[in-house]
């Protein structure tokens, strides 16, 4: 298990040296920061000491070397637009998106995994047909129609829920901000996480339906009926269990991506989270931003698929045996 | 005293090219304790007797007529929920193939106590205690270890083992073996087979032996019934049908049985193949089903379907018997 872990992480080097190297290009190819600094009219002589002092007469994998060692320690630089350091506008900004990606994601597991058992084993029933039918408007509507038009009934014309930010906000421990302490704050995450959550919660409906249809038909399952198990264990028991290996890669997945790409729903709802400081960093070109969030995704897509695959572990005893197999053959 | 009565068993597919009757008059009975082997070729509808019997039927097939007793009690026409109490407790199954019948992610153990605690008043630990002298019972060295072991971790032929004390653990009064040797290597079926006997006749459970294996039921049964496109052709005590076959079919069926001591250059097979109830309307010939195949056919067997009639020691469905 260990080892396994291990050599995950080492596997995990190479992808994040290579992300690191395109968000240090950035700073290379995408503008001149002695040009900013200085401006047009300064001499050869200024250029130079200004890019002496910044270190940019170094080599290029000296520099880049330089900016790997910072980011390991957190520094990212600071911010062109704002002029903060990189590493403190991200702290401020990552529980806002973190908190908003938890709930779309367990939302989206929570109603998803019974819709889709429910669809599975009642296939032809009219619920089900009605849950194909709507799941099939949640995969394709795009995620801003979907902000706007939830805006529209829930915000403009009910009135029953906030259009837009993060509402009333707690600090907890150093650095960590939560919405979940008041009711004004719970009652803005709603909307932005249904709009964030409801394609993952169709995906997860859909793929949960169509993995039961599969297990139903096995030999393990008319088994399990011959020997009189009640439909209750049968179905979420032993049905259940075995179509979670591939619900767990779709949702680990997503959950990177919801996390990734909350930038849409974000900028609908000016919701004060990462996606948003991301599109306000791409507007004004502030580089430094840019290459500290692409490096943090690539992270956290590590650390997901790292996560995928120790929950196979948990779920899926045969693979127990491979790793173990796989681990005394490493020794 | 009888255990399981079927009377006319008559069970319909309906599908898009109309309506199949893949099984189409079936009767037999099966005593206390005894082995009744079920034998034919595939789609004869040997499997599907079982799966009617137990309710356990796939969609959208049906029973369409007739009537299955269970110790006395009409059980074809029980609410699912009494039929599902039945099963297990008192009508255990074994299918074909043990790779696939164990679920992959519970261990042996969890999945036996799992079956006992669904149908005996039994605690966690008693059940565990019962689930250790099962596997020991069923011939899994180690039993004390190997509860706790998942189905992939044991041989076929242990899983084999494993799915029979699966199917026995709640006690039933019957048991119905779908094929519980083809898909195991020559040498494990043997085992398997006597594990089964041994089994059958020290608790005085009932047998219902399917399989194409004459060999397995030649070793283990009591009495046979050959079935033919659906309906039994054949039955009688083993002796007598192995000996003395009276339908052309079970006679065909047998001297397509390879012996070591006859040396043949080729073997022998019954020519033409089994007329498939699929619902198309010319699928099943009038008269006698195997009539197209029958080295003996006469006039009456193109016209009128025999029905199963006392010859010797057996019931037979022929008009030549």
């Amino acid at each position: 298990m260990f080892a396994f872990i291990a050599s995950r992480i080492l596997q995990a080097v190479p992808v994040l040296l290579a992300v690191g190297l395109i968000a240090f290009a950035l700073f290379a190819y995408v503008g001149d920061p002695v040009t900013i600094i200085l401006g047009q009219d300064a001499t050869d002589a200024q250029r130079r000491a200004l890019a002496h002092d910044l270190g940019l007469d170094r080599p290029f994998f000296v520099q880049y070397a330089h900016y790997l060692w910072s980011a390991a320690q957190g520094d990212f630089g600071i911010s062109l637009r704002l002029a903060q350091p990189v590493s403190a506008l991200i702290a401020e900004r990552l529980p806002a998106t973190l908190e908003l990606a938890v709930t779309a994601s367990v939302l989206a597991f929570a109603v998803g995994v019974p819709m889709g058992v429910h669809a599975g084993i009642h296939r032809d029933s009219f619920v089900s047909r009605l849950f194909m039918v709507v799941s099939l408007i949640g995969v394709s509507l795009p995620t801003f129609v979907l902000g706007i038009l939830l805006i529209l009934v829930f915000s403009v014309s009910l009135n029953w829920l906030p259009s837009f930010g993060r509402g009333p906000v707690v600090a907890v421990g150093s650095w960590w901000t939560t919405g979940f302490t008041s009711w004004a704050g719970i009652r803005a995450l709603i909307l932005p996480a249904v709009t964030l959550g409801l394609f993952q919660m169709t995906l997860i409906m859909r793929l949960v339906r169509s993995e039961m249809l599969e297990v139903l038909r096995t030999d393990y399952i008319r088994f399990a009926r011959a020997r009189g198990l009640t439909d209750r264990a049968i179905h979420f028991s032993h049905a259940l269990k075995n179509t979670l290996v591939p619900v767990i890669t779709i949702i680990g997945l997503q959950f990177g991506g919801i996390v990734a790409f909350s930038l849409v729903t974000e900028t609908v709802f000016q919701w004060p989270g990462m996606g948003l400081l991301l599109v306000q960093s791409v507007v004004s070109a502030d580089i430094p931003v840019m290459s500290a969030y692409l490096l943090l995704i690539a992270l956290l897509f590590v650390a997901i698929n790292l996560t995928v695959d120790l929950l196979y572990f948990c779920v899926d005893p045969r693979l127990r045996a491979l790793g173990r197999r796989a681990e005394t053959r490493g020794r | 005293m009888t255990l399981l009565s079927v009377r006319d068993l008559v069970v319909e597919i309906p599908s898009r090219r109309g309506l199949a009757r893949p099984i189409d008059g079936v009767s037999f009975d099966i005593e206390k304790g005894e082995i009744l082997g079920i034998v034919g070729e595939s789609g004869a509808g040997k499997s599907l007797t079982g799966a009617a019997i137990t309710g356990l039927l796939p969609n959208p097939g049906r029973i369409a007529g007739g009537m299955v007793l269970f110790d006395g009690n009409r059980i074809d026409d029980l609410p699912a929920t009494r039929m599902r109490r039945l099963r297990g407790r008192r009508i255990g199954m074994i299918f074909q193939d043990p790779l696939t019948t164990l679920d992959p992610l519970f261990t042996v153990g969890q999945q036996l106590v799992e079956t006992m605690r669904t149908h005996l008043p039994l605690s966690d630990t008693a059940a565990r205690t019962r689930a250790r002298d099962w596997l020991d019972r069923v011939g899994i060295p180690a039993a004390n270890r190997r509860i706790d072991a998942y189905p992939h971790e044991f041989s076929g032929g242990q899983r084999q083992r494993v799915v029979i004390a699966l199917a026995l653990c709640a006690e039933p009064d019957l048991l119905i073996a779908d094929e519980p040797t083809t898909a195991l290597d020559v040498s494990v079926q043997a085992h398997i087979i006597a594990l089964l006997r041994a089994l059958a006749r020290e608790r005085g459970t009932a047998v219902m032996l399917i399989t194409h294996d004459m060999g397995v039921i030649a070793e283990i049964a009591d009495r046979v019934a050959v079935m033919y496109a659906g309906r039994i052709v054949e039955i009688g005590p083993v002796d007598a049908v192995i000996r003395h076959p009276t339908h052309p079919y079970t006679d065909g069926l047998m001297g397509t049985i390879p012996s070591v001591a006859r040396r043949l250059d080729r073997l022998r097979q019954i020519d033409g193949s089994m007329p498939r109830p699929n619902g198309t309307r010319d699928a099943m010939p009038v008269g006698c089903a195997f009539h197209p195949r029958c080295p003996k056919v006469f006039d009456r067997c193109r016209q009128e379907r025999p029905v199963l009639h006392t010859a010797g020691a057996s019931l037979v469905a022929c008009w030549l018997a």
